[in-house]
């Protein structure tokens, strides 16, 4: 574990000393929620309401950390840095401990930054807002492990346009941040429902909301995701470390 | 007991056997070269040796631990300094050191004096707190070699540790892998012939997955009826193509 530990440390500041991970990953989910408020406050309909809107910047927000973990470790694996860690005494759990434990604090901190910068643009304050942090734990564990994947199986070229691009689309289109999912309706909303993002945003938004029931129909899907992408991921993990 | 001792590895990737029956013996505190141009089998046998591929034949004992069946405990043993210069970008170069010392089991106290003697055997001061991404590249496989060498491995693996370097970075970094001599067993890649007359005790020389022969540069010189290390080596080269 202590080993774990150390090479979690290492990501953690190879992660936070890239300014561009904290311009893309803080910065603009921020402007974004800044943006669209001061849209809102001059239209007379209401287009972004911050308790819909803000839960939903959350999770959007959570989406670059597939992109920071999955940089990580295909850039460790390119520069031979985690062939040479192979030759040490880590064992196989302190590589999948040593990646995915240093984004759970980050992916936090984002979230709660996020969430309190809706309060300071008028989001009301409410216990529940504590819930709605604790709830993106695991939605962030559905990035993290999408991260894990990516970079065990891509080049960084190749997790700059999954995870930078196509990730972040998916997550901003599909789950139904800025719009209603049930007003597009048809292919888009099954498509919607069958993806991980749409129900982490919807489960924030219950449980800000304080509807129990709704919350709990989201995070089984959520768990279920985050569970099935985790296990792909370490078995993506283990086969490139082997075939190394 | 000698450092390692290889009886029959052999490593086939589909239908190509990159090394084929590699028998060799390295002496404790040898300096060794392996010379081959690409595809000889040079990596596939230090990734053999250094646990990170298993052989489909054949066994090697490090320090009388086998590769095949002590993986963990000949791990222990070894450190590699890989072609590529693998390091962590944006941890200072004493982070990186902290690094690899912590893996290796060393404490605090234990690592600090570990750096201490590394920044001066291997003249790292000036640039401790430097960002190891943004040395230059004669600084950067410096570090490499210095990540390596904070294991305090009895087995040191360096693999095309110049590759790419300028004569002055390379001239420096030469220096120090003659400071290390004796002090482990050392077993070195390159394609330079010179860095192989210059720095190592004896040279094998491989080709075709095949180890062509083993001998000091003068005897490789000698078993072809040549006057220079160089000739000897394509000598043998062509012969092993053919």
């Amino acid at each position: 574990m202590k080993r774990a530990l150390l090479l979690a440390k290492r990501n953690a500041k190879e992660i936070l000393r890239d300014p561009l991970n904290l311009c893309f990953g803080l910065g603009f989910p921020l402007v974004l929620l800044g943006l669209l408020t001061a849209i809102q406050a001059n239209v007379p309909k209401e287009l972004f309401p911050l308790d819909q809107l803000t839960p939903g910047i959350a999770v959007f927000g959570l989406s670059f950390m597939s992109l920071f973990s999955a940089t990580l470790i295909s850039r460790d694996r390119s520069s031979a840095l985690l062939l040479r860690l192979y030759t040490t005494p880590l064992r196989p759990l302190d590589y999948i401990l040593g990646y995915a434990l240093p984004m759970v604090p980050i992916a936090l901190a984002q979230s709660a930054i996020t969430l309190l910068f809706g309060v300071i643009l008028g989001l009301p304050w409410t216990p529940r807002l504590l819930l709605c942090l604790l709830t993106t734990v695991p939605v962030g564990w559905i990035f993290i492990g999408t991260g894990l994947l990516c970079g065990s199986l891509l080049t960084d070229k190749q997790v700059g346009g999954i995870c930078g691009a196509l990730l972040t689309n998916l997550t901003g289109w599909f789950a139904g941040i800025w719009f209603d999912v049930e007003l597009v309706g048809g292919f888009f909303k099954t498509v919607s429902n069958i993806l991980p993002f749409y129900h982490g945003v919807e489960l924030g938004r219950a449980a800000y909301a304080g509807t129990l029931s709704s919350a709990l129909s989201h995070l089984w899907v959520v768990l279920a995701w985050a569970l099935g992408l985790l296990s792909v991921a370490v078995w993506a993990f283990l086969h490139q470390m082997r075939k190394n | 007991m000698n450092a390692i001792e290889i009886e029959g590895l052999t490593k086939r990737y589909g239908a190509l056997t990159a090394v084929n029956g590699l028998r060799l013996t390295v002496r404790q505190g040898e300096l060794f070269a392996l010379l081959g141009v690409n595809g000889a089998g040079k990596t596939t046998t230090i990734k053999m040796l250094s646990c990170l591929t298993r052989p489909d034949g054949g066994d090697a004992l490090l320090l009388g631990k086998s590769i095949t069946r002590e993986p963990e405990e000949v791990k222990k043993l070894l450190a590699v300094s890989p072609q590529e210069t693998a390091v962590a970008p944006k941890l200072t170069v004493r982070e990186n050191l902290e690094l690899m010392a912590g893996i290796s089991g060393a404490d605090k106290a234990e690592t600090k004096r570990r750096i201490e003697a590394l920044s001066g055997q291997l003249g790292l001061q000036e640039v401790l707190t430097r960002p190891a991404g943004k040395l230059s590249g004669g600084w950067q496989r410096r570090l490499s070699i210095a990540m390596a060498l904070i294991l305090e491995p009895k087995i040191l693996f360096l693999d095309e540790p110049t590759l790419g370097l300028d004569v002055l970075a390379r001239s420096a970094l030469w220096e120090v892998i003659r400071s290390l001599k004796g002090n482990m067993t050392i077993i070195l890649t390159t394609h330079y012939m010179e860095e192989a007359e210059e720095l190592s005790d004896r040279i094998g020389v491989m080709g075709a997955g095949h180890l062509l022969q083993v001998g000091t540069a003068a005897e490789l010189e000698a078993a072809t009826g040549t006057d220079s290390l160089e000739k000897a080596f394509i000598a043998l080269a062509k012969e092993a193509a053919k």
